[in-house]
């Protein structure tokens, strides 16, 4: 067993070589090869994670042994359907430290995040009543993004903005690819209604103050949105301590299937929040005239829900609390400051944070988690970010190239596109010196000296 | 060779490093010209194209008379860009066309090429580019500079149609 030290009081263990092994032995894609029999090495769980196999068979048997409709029907098999999909919920709760009826299934963490904006602006609409009105916005209100945000989390935000007449601010990024926190006493005002922002930046890897951003937000009136899909795969999250109204994340970058991801809300604000997509199975009594809603979650919840998904997310959310999140933010950071030595590499930049530190006692319910994940992007002088990934890639090294939805980002840094190499809790140390190897030759390859 | 070194044929990396055609020059003003952005929204790379036409007049077929371009991303869509400029540079109009049509099929070869020696001497250079026709997701790349030359053929009012 090895132990290191995440930071003051919060001594986690990263898992020992056996275990590691035991972890990669779940997951069966990740026995195969690639290019001509190379042993393949994903370094792009960022984008989307492999799967254990007991998220596979949980969802196999899910189809085997339970399906039917759920929340409807009074057979046997319904209400073990119901069960199984009520009972993800609760999993997944646990994974995030909040209440499984606070937790409202959405199609991924993009739908989640339409989902607040468009339940902000149905109740400008006038829709939810009195409730509601706590939501509204309009001319003269202000909407807080940062630079560095996923595409996810602006281009809705834009929308809001465009459809309201409020208006879009944004907090600036740093040259070390950090928030610019200089001017947040300005950016957040009685003004701001949301305040919407990214816990790790899917590009930079760099870790938000959430409690500082959450802390003016709350002091300004203003409701707080954390897209936290690049946080939850890779450290323990507790939505609750971090006091954020509303977080999404996605079921496909946390070890679970595609096409299910979920929204946290404080209790008071889903009931308060009108609804989005109505039709079946979100209503309490419907006339010709008029509906009355079931109450969240079931209130966002229309039509006939990704059943068999979101039973294999809770068996992703169990696996991973089974591991225990500190150790894979331990593990991870291992993984981290072995990635980050490529800025040794002649030509090679690392954009963001090129240290894993601590976070410390400001950062409140964070204090002693790494301040920064296994999510490394760079640029190599001389090559362009295609390049590079393809000679990887030929290498049998998986990552991503490109602008990795996040443009204006991408702008910040006088660039249109990097590489990105992202680890989760199955990759080892070994991938991550193939990659540097790797990445090592491709100067020369290009004919750069 | 590997697959890779079939990709990155050292003409394309020539190219890439010297490409013909970078910087955008001013048309003359008796001929036609026309200009096109085109963006790979899923990376990043662009380019933006001039093509300078020289009309038909009696017995003579309009024909480009040269390209020039300004652009960034792979080593793969700026060595095409580069190549395809040498290649249509004082060309009538239909071959021109005729070319487009014979680099697209390359691009569907799956690396196979043309397997018509006449059709892949015809393209020169751009042969090259058979190895990149093996990935998917490179194909693209390939295609940037072609898809701007014909919209900018279009907008200069030489082509009638963008089809």
């Amino acid at each position: 067993m090895t132990t290191t030290e995440v930071g003051a009081g919060r001594a986690a263990r990263t898992f020992t070589p056996a275990e590691l092994a035991a972890v990669r032995a779940d997951f069966p894609l990740l026995g195969r090869t690639v290019r001509d029999g190379k042993p393949l090495v994903y370094l792009d769980s960022a984008a989307t994670s492999q799967k254990p196999q007991v998220v596979l068979d949980t969802e196999v048997d899910f189809y085997e042994q339970r399906n039917a409709a759920v929340h409807r029907g009074a057979h046997a098999l319904a209400e073990e359907a119901t069960e199984a999909f009520e009972h993800a919920r609760e999993q997944v709760a646990a994974l995030v430290g909040v209440e499984a009826d606070e937790i409202v299934w959405t199609a991924g963490a993009t739908m989640g995040i339409n989902l607040v904006a468009t339940g902000i602006q149905n109740a400008t609409l006038g829709r939810g009543g009195a409730a509601a009105e706590q939501f509204r916005i309009g001319p003269g209100d202000e909407i807080l993004v940062t630079e560095a945000e996923h595409h996810s989390n602006l281009v809705p935000w834009q929308e809001l903005a465009a459809r309201t007449g409020a208006t879009l601010r944004w907090i600036p990024v740093r040259e070390d690819g950090r928030l610019d926190l200089s001017g947040l006493d300005d950016l957040v005002t009685e003004r701001t209604r949301v305040v919407a922002f990214a816990h790790v930046s899917n590009v930079t890897g760099a870790v938000a103050p959430v409690a500082r951003i959450a802390a003016a937000a709350r002091d300004a009136g203003a409701l707080t949105v954390l897209d936290a899909c690049q946080s939850v795969p890779h450290r323990p999250v507790d939505f609750h301590a971090l006091d954020v109204d509303f977080a999404v994340f996605s079921a496909h970058k946390t070890l679970g299937p595609t096409g299910v991801g979920a929204l946290y809300g404080r209790r008071e604000l889903l009931e308060a929040l009108p609804p989005v997509t109505t039709g079946g199975s979100m209503v309490e009594v419907v006339t010709m005239e008029a509906t009355t809603f079931a109450p969240p979650p079931l209130k966002f919840e229309a039509g006939t829900q990704m059943v068999a998904q979101a039973v294999g997310f809770g068996a992703a959310a169990d696996y991973l609390r089974e591991l225990g999140m500190d150790a894979v933010a331990a593990h991870e950071a291992e993984l981290a400051e072995e990635l980050l030595k490529i800025g040794e590499i002649p030509g090679v930049r690392v954009l963001g944070p090129e240290t894993v530190g601590t976070l410390g006692e400001d950062a409140g319910p964070e204090a002693g988690l790494p301040d920064r994940v296994a999510a490394v992007s760079f640029v190599v002088d001389g090559v362009h970010a295609h390049d590079v990934g393809q000679v990887l890639d030929d290498a049998g090294i998986a990552v991503r190239v490109g602008h990795h939805c996040a443009q204006p980002l991408h702008r910040r840094f006088g660039l249109a596109a990097s590489a990105r190499a992202s680890a989760a809790v199955y990759t080892t140390l070994d991938e991550v010196t193939a990659f540097r190897e790797a990445l090592a030759g491709v100067r020369a390859f290009f004919g750069e000296e | 060779m590997s697959s890779l070194e079939q990709m990155y044929q050292q003409v394309i990396l020539d190219h890439a490093k010297h490409p013909v055609g970078r910087g955008l020059i001013d048309v003359d003003a008796d001929h036609l010209h026309g200009e096109s952005h085109q963006v790979n929204p899923t990376c990043g790379d662009e380019v933006t194209l001039r093509v300078d036409v020289v009309p038909g007049a009696e017995g003579e077929p309009a024909r480009v008379a040269g390209v020039s371009w300004e652009g960034q991303g792979c080593s793969i869509s700026q060595a095409s860009v580069s190549v395809m400029t040498e290649l249509v540079s004082d060309q009538p109009l239909d071959e021109v066309a005729r070319l487009d049509g014979l680099f697209h099929d390359l691009m569907s070869s799956r690396g196979k090429g043309l397997d018509d020696e006449d059709r892949e001497d015809d393209l020169g250079d751009a042969t090259a580019f058979t190895g990149v026709s093996k990935y998917p997701a490179r194909i693209k790349c390939a295609l940037l500079g072609w898809a701007a030359l014909k919209d900018s053929l279009v907008r200069s009012g030489a082509s009638a149609t963008n089809d």
